[in-house]
């Protein structure tokens, strides 16, 4: 679908609590512009981001068409155990993107 | 005297077509939510239970140049335990087309209650975040916010 970025510490101790941040390039048009050709641009938007760690979600949210062009989220999860941390957007059409991260817990 | 007459009726019709042409464009924009309509959606996600000030931090500019892309940062104070965490931060504005911005579920691995994100904003207006605490409590913090360039509603510039 797009290119994203993600930054998850590559190590973390055990307990810790860690900030991770994403970002998405998508234009999250909002359906309520009007072209050059005097119609208004349908909607296009991505409206759900859901965090897995090692297959437990551990953050979701919900977007609307008020989150700015190329959606930026950062948040926080506990350091439990070393493994993968799955990240997927779906737009309003159902498309679906998913990018993973390694992190390592002593 | 006839000529000057013809020449202000032409210039009158100018005028009150150009006036139908601002009617026409209004009537295509979208109506811009109200307060109300805020409430509404706001007693939509959180049904009938009473909204109490305090525990929430919202983080936004005051003064934003630019409503397109506005830095926001929600967080609540909670020790995020298995029987004390915050279930669910919603973010809702008042004047954007559509009061709904933004809504995450967190659980007690997020470890800390807290998430940023960047959004737009249409008007200045005030901005109000709720977060749903794991004991059932609704606890809420809102912000003025005055925005100099407005987003949602612009032309496309291609």
């Amino acid at each position: 679908m797009a290119r994203a970025l993600i930054h998850v510490p590559a190590s973390a101790k055990k307990g810790d609590v860690i900030e991770i941040k994403t970002l998405i390039s998508h234009v999250m048009e909002t359906g309520y512009r009007i072209g050059v050709t005097g119609q208004p641009i349908p909607r296009d938007i991505i409206d759900d981001f859901v965090c897995t760690y090692n297959g437990e979600e551990v953050f979701h949210a919900t977007l609307y068409p008020a989150i700015a062009a190329n959606p930026y989220i950062s948040f926080f999860t506990v350091a439990t155990e070393s493994g993968t941390l799955a990240f997927s957007w779906t737009d309003q059409h159902g498309a679906t993107q998913v990018q993973t991260a390694a992190i390592t817990v002593e | 005297m006839d000529r000057n007459r013809s020449r202000r009726q032409i210039l009158k019709t100018a005028g009150a077509l150009a006036g139908c042409g601002v009617l026409l464009r209004l009537s295509i924009r979208p109506a811009a939510a109200t307060p109300e309509m805020m409430k509404d959606a706001v007693r939509s996600v959180i049904g009938k239970a009473p909204v109490k000030k305090g525990k929430v931090k919202l983080d936004l500019p005051p003064l934003v140049e630019n409503g397109n892309s506005v830095s926001c940062t929600v967080s609540v104070e909670s020790p995020m335990t298995a029987d004390d965490y915050v279930k669910a931060i919603h973010v809702f504005n008042e004047k954007n087309p559509q009061p709904n911005v933004i809504s995450v579920k967190l659980g007690p691995r997020a470890g800390r209650a807290s998430f940023s994100t960047r959004i737009r904003l249409a008007d200045s207006q005030t901005v109000t975040a709720i977060a749903e605490l794991s004991d059932g409590s609704f606890w809420s913090d809102d912000i003025d916010v005055i925005v100099t360039l407005a987003a949602c509603i612009e032309e496309s510039m291609h």
